[in-house]
């Protein structure tokens, strides 16, 4: 499946996005780390979906507009996204941040929304959890920690890195930063409009995570308690590039 | 010149071959390797030593703000001031300087100076940093946001010094309805502020702006660091239209000065190469988190970090001008040498550092106060007989 890329305006902000698939819309709201190529699970996804990945506005391609200062900037441009695009009954699928970012915009509008799969969702805080501090580790130690099965680390440091890759590298991270820094990869009001979300949630994470650890499940559980959690083992925080197939599967089965 | 004597207070009992292991001094070294009973020692040691730099005839005592590390052991800089406030007649204390955007409240800054100045009938240099990149880690404050913070607070504080009260403030990240604080300060318009720096060229742009002219302090930097920011300060005041005098320009360096420059070597060695392969060390990552220089900048050090974070000798240090080392006569001719290329008005001089013990750190100041500091203090003033009739 070919994903075509474009550039959308909207906000004031140009939006680098890759779209491919046929089928009911599904937005991938990707992470911490961006969305800077298709990945083996867009493409399977796209044989069911029209899948589209945005590079969030502050990341990758993407501008970086001033308005960008929270995550409910971000969850008001991709309500805007949504309609703008006129998206109905969408799939939203959130990794680490991008799943925050999915509560985000669930809790203000689930109008253009039918289902959220969340993966290894940052968003809320859980007591005796603490997420890692990805603001101290190297690039190395980051890529290390993000998968269980090395091999996925040891492809992604082989790749040579370009001065672009450089710059887009710190680019994600000072907006990380602006959004997550402080509270650390969560809002601690998220909690209270939870239950706004009537659309059916599921829950995905990487059984050895260590980015955000699978004991933040229970939090969300019960935060949530109509969502279902699959726990997927022998993983860390990315299962979509980790399990891919399985990942696919547990997409396909929950939102059909 | 003025010459001021510098202090960072630092943990010198440190266990420095298990700090080696953390990797860093800062942020996450235990506080288990703190003891207070010789902290106890170690604050009074120091004290003294501040105090009896006004007996020996520097023009002021600076202290620093610094949080959660054994390289100094200053959270609240206003602490120290306070107890030098006191115990001190002439001298001037710098404060260099709070860390603005680590305050939740500004005000308290423009408030605990203010007290220290009217103590001092007017004695307070007021230094304003943004605190080091290591400390939005200790703290959690956002580090993309630390400029605005730095700003809108610089701003209430010198409105809060110099309009009548009370008024109200409204900021982005400070809003204050009732802005009137008491006490006032006693200097007019207010204490001289300094801005010292690692070296940024925001920082310069903003402290050379015509509507401030803050003096720029450029702090332990190789010598060509310095005068390469010390220069790009004269230029930005020369693009905004004026000459920045000597007195506008500053540099902070460790110093160390005994019999012959072999001894000096020799005696330093140990407690140096502790401070700067120690005390100063930490990973890129804790020194500069985003937001908190320019990604230019970041991609800069990057490019030097192989360099700028290994392990160096006293000899490269000396040989690169971060460390003023050697006999009276030599330390003299350095800072002469140096003066004349860069012409700084303000020389800050670390007399104590890393591990250097009490006995060292006096008689360096005293063979420092007394056979380097009278020629220094001469440079810039002008020359007697000469005047113009």
């Amino acid at each position: 499946m070919s994903f075509a890329q474009s550039t959308l305006r909207l906000d004031g902000c140009n939006v680098s996005l890759r779209r491919g698939g046929k089928g009911a819309p599904l937005l991938y709201l990707h992470g911490a780390g961006g969305a800077p190529v298709v990945l083996p699970f867009m493409e399977q996804l796209a044989e069911r979906y029209d899948v589209l990945v945005p590079e969030h506005p502050g990341w990758g391609l993407s501008d970086e507009p001033e308005w960008l200062e929270n995550i409910h900037d971000l969850a008001y441009f991709y309500l805007d996204f949504l309609r703008a695009l006129d998206l109905k009954n969408a799939v939203l699928v959130g990794s680490s941040m991008g799943g925050w970012l999915a509560l985000e915009m669930a809790v203000r509008d689930c109008s253009r929304i039918r289902s959220i799969v969340l993966v290894g969702p940052a968003g809320i805080a859980a007591p005796g959890v603490q997420p890692a501090d990805i603001f101290l580790m190297s690039p190395e130690e980051l890529t290390r920690n993000l998968f269980h099965d090395q091999s996925f680390a040891e492809k992604m440091l082989a790749q040579p890195i370009t001065p672009e890759m450089v710059d887009i590298q710190l680019k994600n991270r000072h907006t990380v930063a602006r959004l997550a820094w402080e509270p650390r990869l969560h809002d601690p009001f998220l909690p209270k409009w939870l239950h706004r979300i009537e659309v059916p949630v599921k829950i995905v994470w990487g059984a050895e995570d260590r980015i955000l650890p699978a004991a933040f499940a229970n939090e969300f559980k019960r935060l949530l308690p109509k969502a279902e959690v699959e726990i997927v083992p022998q993983c860390g925080h990315l299962p979509q590039t980790e399990k891919a197939e399985q990942f696919c599967d547990i997409v396909f089965r929950f939102a059909g | 010149m003025q010459v001021i004597l510098f202090h960072l207070m630092p943990y010198a009992a440190l266990d420095l071959e298990s700090a080696r292991k953390h990797g860093t001094v800062w942020v996450k070294l235990p506080n288990s390797h703190f003891d207070p009973e010789i902290g106890h020692r170690l604050y009074n040691r120091y004290l003294d030593e501040m105090e009896y730099g006004e007996e020996l005839g520097f023009d002021a005592i600076s202290v620093n703000e610094h949080h959660q590390t054994a390289y100094g052991l200053m959270p609240s800089p206003i602490v120290t001031a306070s107890a030098l406030a006191r115990r001190t007649k002439r001298v001037k204390i710098c404060i260099l300087g709070s860390a603005l955007p680590l305050r939740s409240h500004p005000l308290t800054v423009a408030e605990e100076y203010a007290m220290i100045d009217v103590i001092t009938g007017g004695r307070l240099v007021a230094g304003f940093v943004r605190g080091i990149g290591a400390e939005y880690h200790t703290f959690g404050v956002n580090p993309t946001f630390s400029h605005e913070r730095f700003h809108e607070a610089h701003d209430l504080i010198i409105r809060a010094w110099t309009e009548p009260g009370p008024f109200a403030f409204q900021g982005r990240h400070y809003n204050v309805q009732y802005v009137n604080v008491w006490p006032r300060p006693y200097q007019k318009p207010h204490p001289p502020v300094w801005i010292p720096s690692q070296g940024s060229r925001e920082t310069i742009d903003w402290a050379s702006h015509p509507s401030r002219r803050y003096p720029y302090l450029q702090t332990f930097s190789p010598a060509k660091v310095v005068a390469r920011y010390l220069k790009m300060y004269r230029d930005t005041c020369k693009g905004y239209g004026y000459e920045a005098p000597d007195s506008q320009l500053g540099w902070a360096v460790p110093v160390y000065v005994a019999k012959s420059d072999e001894d000096a070597r020799r005696e330093a060695k140990p407690h140096f190469e502790a401070f700067r392969n120690v005390f100063v060390r930490m990973p890129i990552e804790m020194l500069l988190p985003p937001g908190y220089t320019s990604r230019e900048s970041y991609k800069n050090v990057l490019k030097a970090k192989a360099e700028m974070f290994a392990d160096i000798t006293i000899d490269k240090a000396i040989e690169l001008g971060l460390f003023v080392c050697g006999s009276p006569a030599t330390v003299r001719r350095k800072f002469e040498e140096h003066w004349r290329e860069m012409r700084f008005g303000n020389l800050l001089v670390l007399l104590q550092f890393g591990t250097l013990p009490g006995d060292l750190t006096r008689r360096n100041m005293e063979l420092f106060a007394r056979e380097v500091m009278p020629g220094l203090k001469k440079l810039g003033m002008p020359v007697e007989g000469a005047a113009v009739g």
